[in-house]
């Protein structure tokens, strides 16, 4: 932390660690005069930020403008009534002398004397490099240990990286110049031919809504520069001695690879006015092989493009995962979709958009409910568009919204396929299915009773068992669910949802001469902690009381098997379309931990999860060990267990609809016509 | 014109059914306003009323076939839905049906 007098006052925070994130957020929460010391990149996010919780926040900064290091005055003017929209006001040209508290902060004050209320403050002025012990041992130092271009101290056989490393007087704080560094460094250990040039700087502000990329300098000789002041844009590329050296793009940020790439390889440039139009419609397809896609991870397209050619990645998940593009923060995601796609001839049909229609990915999506507190459809659809143009998504975006909201989001219920607006799954013939719950497929002859005359009275065309040992009633009229389900007086079995399904058991060592562990009991257990939650897609699970296995847990989403000693845990078994073993997550002595263990899978895979990714997808997607990392740790799987909870402790049987509907038509249409309409010969598909 | 119902009587963003004329229609409440189709999806006889709306379409909840409401165009390929003319006055709703 600078050295500024009352900086060690409770309520002033550095933004760095994921720590300090936290401390901001709580904070936020009360405070009334949130402000940050610093207009840089990391300053305003910051800001945003604190703004996103509804706390209007102000930005004290020393210099005339706003990123200063990036942006030329045109820009930044542009940049900050953008800002402003944003909830943030911005303060410029104010030093901050002291900070001002008794006991914790009360305000700032600046050199000329003047003071600004303040009760969170979060600086973001840069950082120093801790250089003491360097110095200390005699290496030269200027800001930074001073490095040669095979990244040497003074001293022989240290080397350094990084943000502590100056070199060619400058010391870099960005990660994409540290992996730069890393590399020539290890290439010179192992006394290989490398030198490093210096890096050509390039930052993505992320913050909802404003599109900035600044790359290289501000500034240049010639310059070429496009702006709509209505519309907030401004584009420049800046050309030195007839060569790319730097580019600003506010508001419409197409073509940021093509002239990072240009930059970075000190294009020489004829006609810069030219380049910045063509760059503006330059489609994935015309970037350079060289050009830099991932910032964070340092990934070029010819890398991703050799994954898909040589090492048979076929889908843009896979491509992250060999790569590591679009690991870090994410923004180069959908640029990395577009990519994939181009270099598989668009044979990759998954469903890595959540909103194909805006290119909007889960994650992002996710953040933005998160950040602006999100409560419904409608509210993302007002903040980014997302499920307005052809609502594919929309019960993609309504499972994200109550997920990340715990389930105690605002409803709304034309973001739900009909089968979630009924509780009941629609045939083929506009009948729905009917299927109550059964835990772990123990039935009582009571509750067969009510079932088979309910089947009876509402004249379901079929009563059938199930693969997962319930009941099902086929052929019932959307007019007649809330009264079969009042005579059925049985919870929903969620059998038309993505949700938690079932859960099958063997009979288990009560009654088998084989079994060894109560799969019943277990199986029942496992049903009722979970019953009511929705899932990214439906969680079939099964529980076997011996390694027979005739429940088929090894093929099941979740599947538990009794062993000697213990039960075992497998996690992404399928026996669909797809079949797959499930991998074994775990083996553990105890029933009461093989439940936790599987609750925190299950909390797990709704997290993290794309809608409609089977977990066998998902668990070879993320890869086991970061599974157990997240599972099997005790204090990450307490999290994990505590969101369950939350999550679990707002749900309700859906069939209690029946006595409450959401709307007095939510069962019924205009007139009693009861004429069904019917698939044509033949059949559909 | 024919009453077809109150505004009340079909939820927001949603859709429901009706017979006008011994035709069954599918009358929406979307976002952009008040739109009405053949019922009946021609590819597969699913329900349209029970399809899930967006800004300018319904998609059809058997296959995913979605088709504009305005016009009835099929937009993922197949046959269109003939549309109808629909009018609010006051709190009702009112269709007029196309000539088949």
């Amino acid at each position: 932390m600078p050295p500024i007098p009352g900086i060690d006052l409770p309520g002033v925070h550095p933004f760095r660690a994921p720590a300090d994130c936290a401390a901001i957020r709580a904070g936020a929460e009360v405070a009334r005069h949130p402000v940050v010391v610093g207009g840089g990149l990391l300053g305003l996010e910051a800001a945003r930020g604190i703004a996103a919780q509804g706390r209007p926040v102000k930005v004290v900064h020393l210099m005339d403008r706003l990123m200063e290091r990036q942006l030329d005055a045109g820009a930044a003017a542009m940049l900050a009534p953008a800002i402003a929209e944003q909830g943030v006001e911005v303060l410029l040209e104010r030093r901050t002398a002291e900070i001002v508290g008794d006991g914790a902060v009360r305000a700032l004050r600046f050199a000329d004397g003047e003071e600004l209320p303040a009760d969170l403050v979060v600086v973001s002025i840069g950082i120093t490099p801790q250089i003491d012990l360097a110095r200390d041992m005699g290496l030269l130092c200027g800001r930074g240990i001073k490095v040669d271009d095979r990244l040497r101290t003074s001293a022989p056989d240290v080397w350094a990286v990084g943000e502590c490393a100056e070199h060619d007087h400058v010391v870099y704080g960005l990660v994409a110049p540290i992996l730069e560094q890393a590399r020539t460094a290890a290439a010179a250990m192992l006394r290989e031919d490398a030198a490093y040039r210096g890096s050509v700087m390039s930052a993505k502000l992320k913050v909802a809504g404003i599109d900035l990329v600044a790359i290289g300098e501000p500034a240049g000789d010639v310059e070429a520069l496009a702006t709509d002041g209505a519309g907030g844009v401004y584009r420049k590329l800046s050309v030195r001695d007839g060569r790319a050296v730097g580019a600003i793009l506010l508001g419409d940020a197409r073509g940021a690879e093509a002239l990072l790439a240009a930059v970075q390889a000190a294009e020489s440039i004829d006609d810069p006015l030219a380049h910045l139009a063509s760059a503006a419609t330059a489609g994935p397809g015309d970037l350079p092989d060289d050009a830099q896609v991932c910032n964070c991870n340092g990934v070029c397209k010819g890398d991703l493009v050799a994954a898909v050619e040589n090492d048979g990645c076929g889908t843009p998940r896979e491509v992250m995962a060999r790569t590591r593009a679009g690991t870090g923060c994410g923004s180069c995601k959908p640029l990395v979709i577009d990519i994939v796609a181009l270099a598989t001839g668009g044979l990759s049909d998954e469903p890595a958009y959540l909103c194909p229609c805006r290119k909007q990915t889960r994650d992002a999506l996710a953040r933005q409910i998160r950040e602006a507190g999100l409560h419904s459809v409608s509210e993302v659809a007002d903040a980014c568009g997302t499920g307005r143009e052809c609502g594919a998504c929309k019960p993609a975006l309504a499972y994200l919204v109550s997920e990340v909201n715990a389930n105690l989001h605002r409803e709304e219920r034309h973001a739900r396929f009909i089968n979630d607006r009924v509780h009941a799954n629609i045939q083929n013939d506009g009948t729905f299915s009917v299927v109550p719950r059964i835990h772990g497929g123990v039935v009582s002859p009571d509750q067969l009773r009510r079932i088979a005359d309910a089947a009876e009275k509402y004249g379901a065309r079929m009563v059938k068992l199930t693969g997962g040992q319930r009941i099902d009633l086929l052929g019932v009229r959307k007019e007649d669910l809330p009264a079969i389900w009042r005579d059925l007086d049985m919870p929903s079995g969620h059998a038309y949802a993505k949700a938690v399904r079932t859960v099958k058991t063997c009979v288990g060592r009560d009654f088998c001469r084989f079994g060894i562990g109560d799969s019943i009991g277990l199986g029942i257990e496992m049903e009722r902690e979970w019953e009511g939650l929705y899932t990214p897609h439906k969680v079939k699970s099964a529980v076997s009381g011996c390694p027979r296995n005739c429940a088929e847990a090894t093929v099941k989403d979740i599947g538990v098997v009794a062993v000697d000693g213990g039960w075992q845990v497998r996690v992404g078994g399928a026996a669909g379309a797809t079949v797959r073993e499930g991998d074994i997550l775990a083996t553990v002595p105890t029933r009461a931990e093989a439940l936790r263990i599987s609750t925190a899978f299950l909390q797990y895979y709704r997290e993290n999860a794309d809608y409609k990714e089977r977990t066998y997808d998902f668990v070879p997607r993320i890869g086991l060990d970061a599974i157990r990392e997240a599972v099997l740790g005790t204090e990450s799987a307490a999290v994990l267990i505590e969101r369950f909870r939350l999550a679990k402790a707002a749900v309700a049987d859906p069939w209690l609809e029946r006595d409450e509907p959401y709307h007095p038509r939510q069962f019924t249409d205009l007139d009693a016509e009861r004429e069904l309409v019917g698939p044509p010969a033949g059949g559909a598909r | 014109m024919i009453r077809a119902c109150r505004i009340e009587d079909v939820p927001p963003g949603e859709g429901r059914a009706l017979t006008v004329a011994g035709r069954r229609i599918a009358l929406f409440r979307a976002e952009t306003g008040w739109y009405a189709l053949d019922h009946v999806c021609p590819h597969a006889g699913g329900p349209l009323a029970d399809g899930i709306l967006a800004d300018c379409r319904v998609i059809c909840p058997l296959h995913e076939r979605s088709y504009d409401l305005a016009s009835g165009a099929a937009l993922s390929g197949g046959a269109g839905v003939a549309a109808h003319g629909v009018q609010v006055r006051g709190d009702d709703v009112y269709v007029e049906v196309s000539p088949a």
